[in-house]
């Protein structure tokens, strides 16, 4: 996962890494070595260490960086489209991240539960779709950069029938619709 | 369109018997205004002319049972086996299996045509109340079987049936969460169901035109949404056009010519209600309050528009002119109202209501009297009227999520499942085809 991380990003800076091969060309010029070799370790009395934990993480600007490092959806009460107390600081976040990468543009997507008509939940879910809107725009994202649109009860991510269900499709998403970095 | 392409004729040739002299009793009826009516029991046995005449006899059995105002009868306790139109039936054989009326009839082929021909009779009074032929292509034998319900429904009811009709709705397969949404066609009676998209968009709300065999419904791909017109005869589809936001909930003017429906705009996500002129494309705005306005539905004098508000906090149903003045507040119950559809007969307006944890197909007087909520359950919405405003389609979720069709009738006493296999939802009820 690294590595092919790696290779991307050699990749993107190809250009500069073929004017550093054109360099290479040129011998280097030998210098003296001065220091001894290195005596040979003794052999370990006891097993090493094991080795230390590598954390791997998203690419900072990229969706995956958005998604898992700021929160790509926020949720709601029933029937009610002001941003809940939790939502804030992750819409916060959300805000600081695009003011941040300004090439990215998103779209908030609107979602309800579906104790609610169809017709009536379009409109709610615009409501809330709304709501994240005007939060990331009064925090210093240029409205320009976001689209929104409802999709009422149509998308649920919890397939499941109950309250809980109803909670997790009770929510505005925020996705990242261009302009992030390649993960 | 297959469907539409068929040809029907219907030969108004009452076929006489020399009955008129029969003493004038008084003809059974069938109150279609009480709640506790007991359904009529009626004799429909088999049509002469092998199968086709049986499946024709067992179309217009069903039709009448599902209305709840029939009881047809067992056809193994018939003992008359004879029967043709040619001739009077033994109305003691009849009698004595205590049918009140009963239907018999012939089908022959004349020249590659299907001719039905069938009788109505009143048994105790011993007297034809009906007597008609009707002429079609051979593959249209369920028409002529839900015009010949349909005559029998008025005659002994007094008001128009509704079984030659057709329901659009959105069949939705496919796990949920990831459901495809097609637009598709059946008969009001489940038969002959096909699709009218391939599902590539989520289609939802189809509503028929009260005057042709055209349908308007809005369609929601990830990033834009759009209300087309779609006509059945031809397949051609047109879109209203852009609006600055997401648009939705169209529904026609009885005439035809215009179609309200919502926006939610893109600055501001508050939802209000507009009146395109389908000729000139000229767009008004009814409502521009604060609140969501969606759901607008025309009386069927075209001078009101019934629709839903969450104006006064929750959703309720108001009335307003069809200029968009005077809107009023008509539902003052507990719970939400949303899905206001006025009746073809203008008498009601039918809505969901959400109270106590379920929900509710109701109706109520366009003055804000007589509410009567017809079902409860899990989850019911989306109700659509029979065009002669006695019968509602409706749509039924259940807990293990599966969505069915249903029909009720205004007592709330005859409440049945559509027998459409598959999910289905957002049931649109057409006219009566011509």
């Amino acid at each position: 996962m690294l590595n092919t991380k790696t290779a991307l990003r050699l990749v993107l800076i190809g250009s500069a890494a073929a004017s550093l091969a054109a360099c290479a060309h040129h011998p280097k010029p030998a210098y003296p070595t001065t220091t001894p070799p290195p005596a040979p370790a003794p052999p370990a009395a006891t097993p090493p260490p094991p080795p230390g934990p590598v954390s791997e993480a998203p690419l900072p600007g990229s969706t995956q960086d958005f998604v898992v490092n700021v929160g790509d959806r926020v949720y709601f009460d029933f029937d009610k489209y002001d941003i809940r107390a939790d939502a804030q600081p992750i819409l916060a976040a959300q805000a600081d991240w695009l003011k941040k990468y300004p090439a990215v543009m998103v779209r908030i997507e609107g979602n309800c539960d579906e104790r609610g008509t169809r017709e009536y939940n379009l409109a709610l879910g615009a409501r809330r779709a709304n709501a994240v809107r005007e939060f990331l725009v009064a925090h210093g994202v240029d409205a320009s950069r976001i689209t929104t649109i409802s999709y009422g009860k149509e998308k649920p991510i919890d397939p499941g029938t109950g309250e809980e269900a109803d909670q997790h499709n009770r929510n505005a998403h925020t996705a990242i619709i261009s302009g992030a970095r390649p993960g | 369109m297959r469907l539409l392409s068929l040809i029907l004729t219907m030969a108004l040739a009452t076929l006489s018997f020399g009955l008129a002299a029969a003493p004038a009793r008084a003809d059974i009826t069938v109150n279609v205004n009480r709640g506790d009516v007991q359904p009529l029991p009626i004799a429909i046995p088999a049509f002469n002319g092998g199968q086709v005449g049986s499946e024709i006899a067992g179309v217009v059995s069903a039709d009448l049972n599902r209305s709840g105002l029939f009881q047809p009868l067992d056809p193994s306790t018939f003992t008359e086996h004879d029967l043709t139109t040619a001739v009077q039936p033994r109305f003691a054989a009849w009698k004595a299996i205590n049918a009140q009326a009963l239907v018999n009839g012939d089908v022959t082929t004349v020249n590659g045509q299907l001719q039905v021909s069938f009788r109505l009779w009143d048994v105790f009074a011993e007297q034809q109340l009906l007597g008609l032929q009707f002429t079609a292509n051979p593959e249209n034998w369920r028409r002529v079987a839900h015009k010949i319900s349909d005559a029998v429904y008025e005659r002994l009811t007094g008001e128009k049936g509704y079984f030659d009709t057709r329901v659009v709705f959105v069949a939705e397969t496919g796990p949920r969460g990831h459901r495809v949404k097609r637009l598709a066609i059946m008969d009001q009676d489940g038969a002959n169901p096909s699709y009218l998209t391939d599902g590539s968009t989520d289609v939802m709300t189809p509503r028929f035109s009260p005057t042709s065999q055209e349908i308007t419904y809005m369609s929601l791909s990830p990033d834009s949404s759009a209300i087309y017109l779609l006509n059945l005869d031809t397949v051609r589809r047109e879109s209203l056009g852009k609006f600055p936001g997401e648009v939705f909930a169209p529904r026609f003017s009885p005439d035809g010519s215009k179609v309200a429906f919502s926006v939610a705009t893109d600055r501001g996500g508050n939802t209000d209600i507009f009146l395109m002129d389908l000729r000139t494309h000229a767009t008004t705005r009814l409502t521009s309050d604060p609140a969501i306005d969606t759901s607008p539905s025309f009386s069927p004098d075209g001078t009101q528009i019934a629709f839903n508000s969450d104006r006064s906090g929750t959703a309720e149903i108001y009335i307003m002119n069809a200029d968009g003045s005077n809107p009023h507040r008509i539902s003052f119950g507990d719970g939400k109202y949303t899905d206001p559809v006025w009746s073809p007969t203008g008498e009601y307006i039918a809505f969901t209501k959400q109270t106590g944890g379920q929900f509710h197909i109701g109706i109520i007087k366009p003055d804000g009297s007589d509410e009567r909520l017809l079902t409860t359950s899990y989850l019911d919405e989306a109700p659509t009227w029979a065009p002669n405003g006695r019968v509602l389609m409706f749509s039924r979720e259940s807990p293990d999520g599966s969505h069915k069709l249903w029909t009720v009738d205004v007592t709330g006493r005859v409440l049945q499942p559509v027998p459409y296999p598959g999910n289905a939802t957002d049931p649109a009820w057409s006219p009566l085809l011509q």
